[in-house]
């Protein structure tokens, strides 16, 4: 960046300004990010109540046990979080997938249209995650609007947030005796691999819908930087709509994919506010989420180490999805 | 010729789907708010509610906390924004533009802050609100949004892509540092600032985890919070649909104003999102 010669009183001035300046917004973030992120690391080796301060030496030390107990020890607390995290786990292979691909093809059938439609699927992206989850709590109610389309077709809809049964389950019905015997991180295998419930498939539609629109504008942004001439050139040269799709414009799009993609893995293990409104992680456990199940360990069962070493475990995860996102970003620039 | 006409009707068809798909649902929230709780029930796909009634809407003002929540709500997002943008274009600007010790330092301090994921950060919230005594109180509720990262690194990425001619002669003419970023430097800035205020004003009037987590006391509750409190059921009887969904439409209303007045903005800043990358 190019600077021009600057006077000596012109400097100093500077360097106290420059701390002048990012003063209030270094504080806040350091008092109320920083600070309670270090505060919360201690409160996770210990066994805190929420009755007066962590900080005073008299509440119990714990060590490692609000980890080995989501790990190792066989418990509710395990078994709670394996559930937490195979539920996620679905709803991040579910939601990921689904998102990009409708994201990208509704790019493509907006590219080079004028505003309307493009508003129409950016809306749904900017309203509160609350009042939309209301109104898909009404979508979804058991004698609600989708049980009513899917009546048309002949198909009688689900109570779809009382039903626990899980997707596989509902496919293959019930499973090999060898799938319930055995277990893994306290969860039998059939635990495991009975798939996302009906419950979690209405939250992951919610999803879908609202987060679709943001990665829509991405991906046009990135269409209108593929140049005229390629597509020119590749239609001169006889090729269909699908090989331009296929052969110019998806490598082009490639960078933008590898984002779309990397922020969605990021963004839904952090699933909460959905989960809060409209399920609580009900039915039977099968919408519990790693972030939901950290609020309900420390300020419903008021076991905050738990809670805490809960948020740090999923914080892990999202680092580590970050700085993987970040190096590969590099890499290929 | 007929293959093109095809394909064009077919590209509509697509379209008008999933026009249908995305704004459908918004058709279905405004009619059923102002359906009686027996219609709402039968015919919830019908985007006319017979007979209409605005008994829910009396409801919501009458017999819910939704007056103090929204006065709640307006003022969160007027100072909140208030203070992102301030605080956001004073310190973007300052790790842009100013000579001062510990600003590369403090550049990667930001980057680390922006990965982290608002969620995991409601146990700890709660721990230094409830040590410094700012537990369910409206500074609880508002100081710890005050300052955004990503609000800096716009500002920042901003900064740098202006040149830096026009403060100069500022500053050669003799005017000091805060003079010229007050009378220079954030008039030029505009669009960026519009961009800004546009993203923290429906980022903080849209807030939820951290009013879960920041106040407990009903007369504090923002809109989202006071939402949900009616979803999980202090309305007693009956799901009394109607209300909610006219409570959850009265919430998206400003949000909706200004997206569609602003709409450019929204998408320029979406996109800058995707250059981050």
């Amino acid at each position: 960046m190019p600077r021009g010669i600057r006077g000596r009183g012109i400097r100093g001035n500077e360097r106290a300004a420059g701390w002048l300046f990012v003063a209030p917004a270094v504080m806040i973030l350091g008092l109320f990010m920083l600070l309670p992120i270090l505060m919360a690391l201690f409160v996770s080796f210990t066994r805190w109540n929420g009755q007066g301060s962590p900080f005073t030496g008299s509440v119990p030390f714990a060590g490692v046990d609000n980890y080995t107990r989501l790990f190792t020890d066989d418990g509710l607390t395990r078994h709670d979080f394996m559930t937490s995290i195979r539920n996620n786990a679905y709803y991040v292979f579910m939601v990921v997938p689904i998102q990009t691909v409708l994201a990208l093809g509704l790019a493509l059938v907006v590219n080079k249209r004028r505003g309307f439609f493009r508003t129409a699927f950016y809306f749904p992206s900017v309203t509160s995650s609350v009042a939309i989850s209301v109104v898909f709590l009404f979508l979804f109610a058991n004698g609600g609007a989708i049980n009513a389309i899917l009546a048309v077709f002949g198909v009688r809809g689900p109570q779809w947030f009382s039903d626990p049964r899980g997707l596989v389950h509902l496919i293959v019905g019930d499973p090999p005796a060898f799938l319930v015997e055995h277990s893994v991180f306290g969860l039998t295998w059939w635990d495991w691999l009975s798939g996302p419930s009906v419950a979690m498939c209405a939250i992951i539609t919610l999803v879908v819908w609202t987060t679709s629109g943001t990665f829509m504008v991405m991906f046009l942004a990135a269409l209108q930087n593929v140049p005229v001439q390629l597509e020119e050139a590749g239609r001169i040269d006889g090729a269909t709509r699908w090989q331009l799709l296929r052969h110019v414009i998806l490598p082009q799009l490639r960078p933008t994919t590898f984002l779309v993609v990397t922020l969605g893995l990021i963004g839904t293990w952090q699933v909460f506010d959905q989960i809060y409104v409209m399920s609580q992680g009900n039915p039977a456990k099968t919408t519990l989420t790693p972030a939901f199940l950290s609020y309900r360990t420390a300020f419903r069962d008021f076991d905050y180490g738990a809670g805490a070493a809960i948020s740090f475990v999923l914080f892990l995860i999202i680092v580590l999805l970050t700085l993987l996102q970040r190096r590969l970003t590099r890499e290929r620039d | 010729m007929i293959r093109t006409l095809a394909s064009r009707f077919l590209g509509y068809a697509i379209l008008i789907f999933f026009a249908l798909v995305f704004l459908y649902p918004f058709v279905i929230q405004i009619a059923n708010s102002f359906k009686t709780e027996a219609n709402a029930a039968a015919n919830p796909l019908s985007p006319i509610p017979s007979p209409f009634t605005d008994d829910s809407l009396t409801r919501i003002f009458e017999g819910t906390g939704f007056p103090t929540w929204l006065g709640n709500s307006v003022l969160v997002t007027v100072v909140v924004t208030v203070g992102r943008v301030l605080f956001g274009s004073m310190a973007g600007y300052a790790l842009s533009r100013l000579q001062f010790r510990g600003r590369k330092a403090l550049f990667a301090g930001l980057i680390a802050a922006m990965a982290v994921p608002p969620v995991v950060l409601l146990i700890p919230k709660f721990l230094v609100l409830n040590q410094l005594g700012l537990y369910n109180s409206y500074a609880g509720l508002i100081v710890p949004l005050l300052a955004d990262a990503t609000g800096v690194f716009v500002m920042k990425q901003f900064f740098d892509s202006v040149p830096v001619s026009v403060e100069e002669a500022a500053r050669i003419d003799g005017a000091g540092v805060l003079r010229t970023f007050w009378s220079v430097v954030l008039p030029m800035a505009k669009p960026a600032l519009i961009t800004l205020t546009i993203l923290m004003f429906t980022g903080s009037w849209n807030e939820f985890p951290h009013t879960l987590v920041a106040v407990q006391d009903p007369s504090l509750f923002t809109l989202p919070r006071g939402l949900a409190d009616l979803v999980s059921g202090s309305l007693g009887s009956g799901t009394q649909y109607p209300l909610k969904l006219g409570a959850a439409l009265l919430a998206t209303i400003p949000v909706a104003i200004i997206f569609v007045v602003f709409q450019r903005y929204f998408v320029r800043d979406a996109s800058a999102g995707a250059d981050k990358g």
